[in-house]
């Protein structure tokens, strides 16, 4: 059985209300009936801004995990700490669920993401074969857990809040910080740009061409 | 209706209070029934607003060291995140921390409020799509793991004292939580009055498509 999309069906489907509309004819679909926002078949080149996101999101997570996120100062002596020097100091100071809850939330979350957004738009782009329905699923894990890598973003900003007390001890933002907070940005605007239904077009090209 | 992940269109049996539907192909859950879909997330917003202005003015966490005494707010750290050179950042953590929460709950609010009455004004429709957008940046669950982080890493170094502040952001929480759980935002776009007063019986397609 060949199920329809709406899209085969000649139907659009609000992404804001979720409606569906026959569009208006002509070039341009018009607006939805109910709530009047413009539709589109498919997100607005879904791909290509995807792609632009993915590789400014993968250019700035290098500086994010080599340059520092915090300078402590106490007693004299300056102290820089990098992301994965953080995840070290809380594993050391015995809080090994919440140097784990960093680590996966900082370094695994953001690469993890990086991987599967890539590996989503090549098996679009090519027409891979393989489960749609698992990449689905895995297009959705990326917008749950994307969230959660502004973990260390907080972290920082309420140490520098909180430890104030100059001249005895201070903490100051290190470069890393805005590296690592347009990472996770990018990688967030990069999974709302990205359309899951064009996995499951390049799925329905493939049934054509193989008869 | 048509499924957001993957355009299948398909008819939804009616649902029982409480009940969801997945898509037949992708398996996204694509339509939710709860019992109350509109006082008991009123309610719940009523709260969050309330726990959100309390997040907001009470002190997250106190720190003594050396017979001295400091204390933070979250606005406190956006404060000190743009003093010490970390504007964007700054203007990050601003976004995520208390003004997508904030209008998420205000939006949400004015939404509930005018749809009791059916049909609501269109620029309902208007307020619930911003709502809708905010929703993604809203990072509270995320902000209060990093405040504990942030607590126990500076436990290493002074005396730390949780305050009501930190208290409120995790009530808020579980406000949000269950906002989100209770929301239906379909039921809240049958009662909005349409863009287009009388659309012709053409354009518009019933939910009762079937592949």
């Amino acid at each position: 059985m060949t199920a329809a999309t709406a899209a085969q069906a000649g139907l659009v489907s609000c992404e804001a209300c979720g409606i569906l509309s026959r569009p208006a004819g002509g070039t341009e679909l018009g607006h939805c009936p109910r709530c009047g926002t413009e539709l589109a078949w498919r997100r607005h080149e879904s791909i290509q801004r995807t792609w632009a996101l993915v590789i400014a999101a993968a250019i700035c997570y290098i500086p994010a995990n080599v340059l520092p996120v915090l300078t402590t100062t106490a007693l004299g002596s300056t102290d820089s700490d990098t992301i994965m020097g953080g995840v070290v100091f809380l594993y050391t100071s015995g809080s090994w669920p919440l140097a784990l809850a960093v680590l996966v939330a900082s370094v695994m979350i953001p690469l993890g993401k990086l991987m599967a957004l890539t590996y989503l738009l090549i098996t679009v782009q090519r027409g891979v074969p393989g489960s749609d329905r698992d990449r689905t699923r895995l297009y959705r894990l990326v917008e749950v857990v994307g969230r959660w890598s502004m973990l260390d973003v907080f972290v920082d900003t309420f140490t520098v809040a909180l430890v104030q007390l100059q001249p005895l001890m201070s903490v100051k933002p290190g470069p890393g910080v805005v590296f690592f907070a347009a990472v996770v940005v990018l990688t967030m605007l990069a999974a709302m740009s990205f359309d899951p239904r064009l996995i499951w077009d390049a799925g329905s090209t493939r049934e054509e061409n193989h008869g | 209706m048509a499924c957001p992940h993957c355009d299948l269109l398909q008819g939804i049996p009616p649902l029982p209070p409480g009940g969801s539907a997945r898509c037949a192909r992708c398996a996204s859950t694509i339509a939710t029934r709860s019992t109350d879909p509109i006082d008991r997330p009123l309610a719940f917003t009523f709260a969050a607003l309330f726990a959100f202005i309390v997040a907001n003015t009470e002190p997250l966490m106190g720190l003594s060291a050396a017979g001295r005494h400091a204390s933070t707010t979250i606005v406190n750290g956006v404060y000190e995140m743009w003093m010490q050179g970390q504007q964007i950042t700054a203007l990050i953590i601003a976004f995520c921390a208390v003004i997508a929460p904030g209008g998420y709950i205000l939006f949400l609010l004015t939404v509930l409020l005018a749809v009791r009455r059916p049909p609501a004004p269109r620029w309902v429709g208007e307020l619930l799509r911003w709502a809708a957008f905010m929703q993604p940046w809203s990072m509270v669950e995320v902000m209060i793991l990093g405040i504990l982080v942030a607590l126990i890493k500076i436990a290493e170094l002074a005396l730390v004292d949780p305050g009501i502040g930190m208290y409120a952001v995790g009530v808020l929480v579980v406000l949000l939580t269950a906002i989100g759980i209770t929301f239906d935002p379909d039921e809240v776009w049958r009662r909005i009055e349409w863009v287009d007063p009388q659309p012709s019986t053409a354009r518009v397609v019933r939910g009762t498509a079937s592949p």
